[in-house]
């Protein structure tokens, strides 16, 4: 991913408006995101436009992620 | 250096709850009206309020405002303005009805009407028994308004510019603000808000404690501009704890763990609420166990590397039990504390969770400075309302779903105020020569300054400076102390070095600049607590303890004042309480108890 699209990115995925979110961002942009497929990358990417409270929902296993696409990123996240 | 200039009637910084109310105001009067917001305005912190917004509406049994006013300057500690309180309890109903035509969904009650829950704190008949005053939509109640009023907004032609980031105020030099200079992220470009009216509406500053529940966004923007702008900050020594944050993240850990029979222990295992309060051991009451806390740790008997937190110890109880009961509670702590409750306790430390004071402002949203021995000299041009402001309605601590309310009642009328201001069709004044020149210069110096401090440690020697200093309970020798040292921080804040030199997207850039405004809000806080020397709602003193003279170490005689704290030379004054409401008698001072 290109720098500006990045720091784009990370903006968005650690200034929400949930402190739960911006932590659990934070920690996988930090050890994970680096690690991933461009196409993981994406998906992430398209996660973290999600809202907060659905975000949380999904990454505190209070909700299950329908999107094939998304719900690997999402297991992901509950473990990190 | 050329810099563009956008011409608007109004500009509002901060799109949350209070921000997105005072828009709906001026759009639909006709103004050409700007938000600014670093992020998506639903993605504002006011996204996290869960409990309900409180009005009198009466729906579940009988209710009146007196009885809400009452409460609320019970809850404030007779520190809240009587007239603010009375104007604000008062206009709960009609801004609740609004937000219902806006559409907001809030729960209903089978003949369809808005349903309202009990809360702590709110009572019927001047403190007798409780009384169901919170609407709420479900959970989710500072979301729901948040998209019902972005909304009306977009409907009203608000422009929004997200991803922006205010910098400075722009006064003239008669003193009146005409503008703010805002930098936008994507490009790194600074611009100048030409506008006959500036709101802010910035929310707190949570994030100069190192516990806090707050967003990372929630850093005092608006305080740390208005300080810079001359602008004094008012009672900013009160902020409201949760006993139990996850120590080192800030996540809550519900009450309800040791309704479940969750203990606390300190660094040698010891069950030390046994000795603090023998009959309600780890169910004492909120500031009771906070307090309890704060003493272990300042006493040595803290737990980890830096003896700075203490542990919820729920392994005790049976793994069905915490599972079934608590639910939730295993993943946060497994996610946020890396620990599994079921086998290991929880880190835990008071947390800081709101701010009562702020940007002083009367009913009106107008902002108002000291000058000439009185007080309310209104800065033309200038109005705030939300958290970053101080009415003051929540005086020395806030009652529970006041704060949703605060952002309705008095993001309109702040929005209502300048489109009377503007009405007669005054033109932009002048800006003055070189507007832009203060925050190029702020901006400069962080480009290009080397061997300089990192914002990542200076952010967190405030935040550490602030909270073993100045938490939620105070100590005389540690306040003088911390007074000491955050202007040692302020050295390092003054100092900035980012790695990144890049134009766009350079969030080291937006971090550092975030960094200057936590620090004038560390100041303002720490200089402000040191001096107060009594108990009173959130700000607790060791040495102001409850005494037959001094109730809850509450001193009016000497201190039934706010504190107006000014960032030149960190001078302090104080200003009257006005305990005369505008039409109704004043709620004379008493005991607060509960």
């Amino acid at each position: 991913m290109e720098r500006a699209a990045y720091e784009r990115l990370r903006w968005r995925s650690i200034r929400r408006g949930l402190l739960e979110v911006d932590i659990a961002l934070t920690r996988f942009l930090d050890e994970e995101f680096g690690k991933l497929s461009e196409a993981e990358q994406q998906a992430f990417a398209e996660l973290a436009d999600y809202e907060d409270l659905e975000l949380w929902h999904l990454i505190s296993g209070q909700a299950e992620c329908e999107d094939a696409r998304l719900a690997p990123i999402v297991a992901m996240l509950r473990k990190s | 250096m050329n810099i563009p200039v956008l011409k608007f009637d109004a500009v509002i910084v901060g799109a949350g709850g209070a921000g997105l109310r005072s828009a709906i105001q001026l759009s639909e009067a006709g103004l050409k009206t700007a938000v600014l917001s670093k992020v998506f305005p639903t993605r504002s912190h006011t996204v996290a309020a869960q409990g309900g917004v409180a009005a009198s509406l009466g729906n579940s049994e009988e209710d009146h405002w007196r009885w809400h006013m009452y409460d609320t300057v019970k809850g404030s500690d007779w520190l809240g303005d009587q007239d603010a309180i009375e104007f604000m309890c008062k206009k709960a109903v009609e801004v609740v009805v609004e937000l219902e035509h806006y559409g907001m969904p809030f729960d209903r009650t089978d003949n369809g009407k808005i349903y309202q829950r009990p809360f702590g704190g709110h009572m019927s008949n001047f403190g007798e028994k409780p009384v169901r005053r919170s609407c709420a939509a479900a959970d989710r109640t500072g979301h729901a308004m948040l998209h019902a009023m972005y909304q009306r907004n977009v409907k009203a032609n608000t422009q929004f510019f997200v991803e922006w980031m205010a910098l400075d105020l722009i006064r003239d030099s008669e003193g009146h603000v005409v503008g703010v200079t805002a930098m936008e992220m994507e490009t790194g470009q600074v611009v100048i808000f030409h506008t006959r009216a500036t709101i802010f509406a910035t929310g707190g500053a949570g994030r100069i404690f190192h516990s806090s529940t707050n967003a990372f966004i929630n850093t005092g923007d608006g305080l740390g501009m208005a300080a810079r702008a001359g602008i004094p900050l008012e009672d900013m020594e009160f902020w409201q704890f949760h006993p139990t944050g996850v120590a080192g993240a800030g996540v809550l850990i519900t009450e309800g763990v040791r309704g479940e029979g969750g203990i606390l222990r300190n660094n040698s295992k010891e069950r030390f609420m046994e000795r603090y309060a023998p009959n309600a051991k780890d169910l004492a009451s909120r500031d009771v166990v906070s307090r309890a806390m704060a003493t272990e740790i300042k006493e040595g008997r803290g737990c980890g590397p830096n003896k700075d937190y203490v542990l919820l110890d729920i392994t005790h109880l049976d793994p069905a039990t915490i599972m079934k009961r608590l639910p939730g509670i295993r993943e946060i702590s497994i996610q946020f504390a890396g620990v599994d409750p079921i086998k290991e306790p929880i880190p835990v430390v008071p947390t800081c969770h709101y701010q009562m004071g702020g940007i002083p402002t009367n009913y009106a949203g107008r902002v108002i400075v000291p000058d000439n021995g009185s007080f309310d000299n209104v800065v033309p041009g200038f109005y705030a309302a939300g958290e970053c402001a101080c009415a003051s309605v929540h005086g020395a601590n806030r009652l529970g779903t006041n704060s949703l309310l605060d952002l309705l009642v008095f993001g309109k009328s702040a929005g209502d105020s300048a489109v009377e201001d503007l009405k007669n069709g005054k033109a932009h004044r002048d800006l003055p020569a070189n507007a832009a020149d203060y925050s190029l210069s702020r901006v400069a110096a962080i480009d290009s300054r080397k061997g300089g401090s990192s914002v990542a440690e200076a952010r967190l020697a405030i935040q550490r400076t602030m909270q073993d200093h100045a938490g939620v309970f105070r100590f005389n020798d540690m306040l003088k102390k911390g007074a000491a040292q955050i202007l040692e921080v302020e050295k390092q804040v003054l100092n900035l070095e980012i790695k990144d030199k890049s134009q766009v997207w350079n969030t080291a850039r937006m971090e550092a600049l975030e960094t200057e405004n936590l620090i004038e809000v560390a100041k303002a806080t720490m200089i402000s607590a040191e001096a107060r020397k009594e108990s009173r709602g959130a700000h607790v003193r060791d040495d102001a303890p409850d005494t037959p003279e001094f109730p809850n170490g509450r001193n009016d005689k000497e201190w039934l004042k706010h504190t107006i704290w000014h960032r030149d030379g960190n001078k302090i004054e104080y200003k009257p309480v006005n305990l005369n409401p505008l039409t109704v008698e004043t709620v004379a001072l008493k005991t607060r108890s509960y």
